[in-house]
């Protein structure tokens, strides 16, 4: 497998409050690839997916020490501004969670305010064109103007997703993005993730450890705020360096 | 079936389903005593008030000439002076000014009657000597005494002469009174809860603040008439009276209710609507101004309204800062002296005569009906802004 290192994490170190949440991560996430991230509940997995595009930031009580270098720029430098920091790592969440607007203004509403098109044809074009990435513009084309809230949850996802790609991120982070979704929804997502990655990195935090299975090129396993073993997904399946990973990946705690 | 076979016998049961019925009646009960309460209070002032609807008038033979200019009592036949209301007599030289053609004629109008005479007709207790009694009930063999609806109630302020007094000025001065209150509170709150729930820190500083602004919302409302009489008046030299003082002093009494309420708006608005916002790389002012305040104006807006509506009926404050004088005229700015609805409703309160009783009541009732609007207001505000979810 060809890698191209697109995020390198050194030595991450992550505190809410006075409990240390995240311990001295060292990774390095690949281009135009899956990166599942694995682990029981409260791990640190989605905790370590914020700090990618500095989420936690808007956690008062979060303090960060260490280096996430994105195309060889520290994101936590003083020199770098966090917003644009988000508008190049995209995020899709656990629960969709479309502007309760329409589906249009869903899509357009932050391409507009970057000014990364102008409003009429320009932006019109930019919707389509998001839409057809998410794969449902054929389902919505006819009811633009329609609140997005209308749809179903998985509609409502890939709207989401939509959304995050209108603004030409590099990376996509999705934070458990099918847990909410009844199991065809989810195989579009996943569908539409394999697609994705061909122009996008894209991490993703899941429960579903088929699902890492199924999409994931590399995985990665989290206890209790460590990073327990990182390797490519096959690897991990089937054989895994750690006992714990080996526990967990065969249900025996979790 | 006998109790040992039945598999769901539960020796209990009677005792709680006893225990859940008498819950039931005890909240039912207190239903119906406040139910009960406030039938009452309305029914009185229904009964009170509905008299002040009519209002007695007297058909007399006014004549207009020199004398009479110079003096109302020479315009009617002397034995009517005492039946009629001397406010309406002194109107009829100003009459002459303003229509010359006037000048030599005679004409039977319809003039307001005393209040007494209306007392009379209303069959309350009256005060009217034996001989203007009989005028008077000459005057009605002969149909010349008639109830009229009162429209002078509506179109006039307040008067020394009760059957000449009228709650416009009052509801001019409310209306104008809650323009300076709600231009001043609502901003001011709104961006306050803002700033409390979006930007700030949510550290010690900030709780320090919620507290302070909690425990505003309950100082005593007459505390804010003082501030108001030493800020406003004595430092900054506002008018005394004027709308512009009683609004601002309403306005600093208003705005911890709407920032409580605006912030427990913005606080309703789910977490997830500021990620997706900020996860697509949008400022904190997008975020805010164009997703999470239009979703909690709907709360704004209602706070804010019961905010305005308590602020209505508001008399303490305004009295310190001298909003219970006899206006007269209605106010034409937010600068001249003015009074609002319950001040007056107040000073009527307090009159001897018989006639200002009645003009309480149908004062409340105005009062009532407004209120009772701004809150229908309030719904439909909140009906028509509400995003489906």
């Amino acid at each position: 497998m060809k890698k191209n290192t697109k995020i390198n994490v050194k030595d991450l170190n992550l505190w809410y409050g006075e409990k240390q949440a995240l311990h001295n991560l060292d990774v390095k996430l690949y281009e135009n690839k899956i990166t599942a991230l694995i682990g029981p509940s409260g791990c640190g997995k989605s905790t370590f997916l914020r700090c990618l595009n500095r989420m936690n930031d808007l956690v008062d009580s979060a303090k960060i020490e260490g280096n996430v270098i994105i195309d060889g720029k520290n994101i936590y430098d003083k020199d770098v501004d966090e917003v644009s920091v988000r508008k190049r790592v995209g995020m899709v969440f656990q629960q969709p969670n479309p502007f309760p607007k329409s589906i249009y203004e869903n899509i357009a509403y932050a391409p507009l305010k970057h000014g990364i098109v102008k409003k009429g044809s320009e932006c019109d074009d930019l919707v389509e064109e998001s839409l057809h990435g998410a794969g449902i513009w054929d389902e919505v084309k006819d009811s633009l103007k329609e609140p997005a809230t209308g749809l179903s949850g998985g509609q409502q996802q890939r709207i989401c997703i939509a959304r995050t790609i209108a603004v030409k991120p590099d990376i996509i982070l999705m934070d458990e993005p099918t847990s909410a979704l009844d199991p065809i929804s989810t195989e579009k997502i996943e569908a539409l993730m394999l697609e994705l990655k061909k122009k996008y990195t894209i991490v993703t935090v899941t429960h579903n450890m088929q699902q890492a299975a199924r999409i994931a090129d590399m995985t990665a396993f989290f206890h209790l705020g460590k990073l327990i073993e990182y390797d490519e997904t096959e690897t991990i399946f089937v054989n895994p360096k750690e006992k714990k990973t080996e526990d967990y990946i065969t249900g025996r705690f979790g | 079936m006998s109790k040992e076979m039945n598999p769901f016998y539960d020796p209990s049961l009677k005792k709680r389903h006893l225990k859940d019925k008498l819950f039931k009646y005890f909240t039912i009960s207190s239903l119906s005593i406040s139910l009960i309460f406030l039938a009452i209070f309305l029914g009185d002032m229904i009964i009170k008030g509905s008299s002040a609807i009519q209002q007695t008038y007297i058909q007399v033979e006014v004549s207009y000439n020199e004398k009479s200019k110079k003096s109302y009592r020479k315009a009617v036949e002397r034995k009517y002076i005492n039946l009629l209301s001397r406010a309406a007599l002194r109107e009829i030289p100003m009459k002459m000014k303003n229509n010359p053609s006037l000048m030599g004629t005679k004409k039977l109008v319809w003039m307001l009657a005393d209040d007494q005479v209306d007392m009379y007709m209303k069959e309350y207790y009256y005060k009217i000597k034996s001989r203007d009694l009989k005028t008077l009930k000459a005057l009605i063999g002969d149909s010349r005494v008639e109830k009229k609806f009162n429209t002078i109630f509506f179109t006039h302020g307040d008067s020394k002469t009760p059957e000449y007094s009228g709650i416009l000025s009052a509801m001019v001065g409310t209306i104008l009174t809650l323009i300076v209150a709600m231009a001043v509170a609502f901003p001011i709150g709104v961006a306050t809860a803002v700033y409390l729930e979006e930007f700030s820190s949510h550290g010690k500083w900030s709780q320090f603040l919620e507290v302070n602004i909690n425990n505003l919302a309950a100082i005593p409302s007459i505390l804010f008439g003082l501030l108001g009489l030493a800020i406003f008046i004595n430092l900054f030299g506002f008018p005394r009276s004027s709308a512009l003082v009683g609004g601002l002093t309403l306005a600093l009494m208003t705005l911890p209710i709407i920032v409580v309420s605006s912030r427990a708006a913005l606080r309703s608005v789910p977490a997830s609507i500021r990620q997706a916002g900020y996860g697509l790389g949008l400022t904190k002012v997008q975020v805010v101004k164009d997703h999470v305040l239009p979703l909690a104006f709907p709360g704004i807006m209602t706070g804010s309204i019961i905010g305005l509506a308590q602020a209505m009926g508001e008399t303490a404050p305004l009295i310190i800062v001298g909003m219970i004088a006899f206006i007269p005229d209605s106010p034409s700015s937010i600068m001249d002296a003015a009074t609002v609805m319950p001040a007056q409703i107040f000073t009527w309160a307090g009159m001897p005569e018989r006639a200002y009783i009645e003009r309480t009541a149908a004062g409340i009732l105005v009062l009532l009906t407004v209120l009772i609007s701004l809150n229908a207001l309030a719904v439909i505000l909140r009906k028509k802004f509400e995003v489906k979810w």
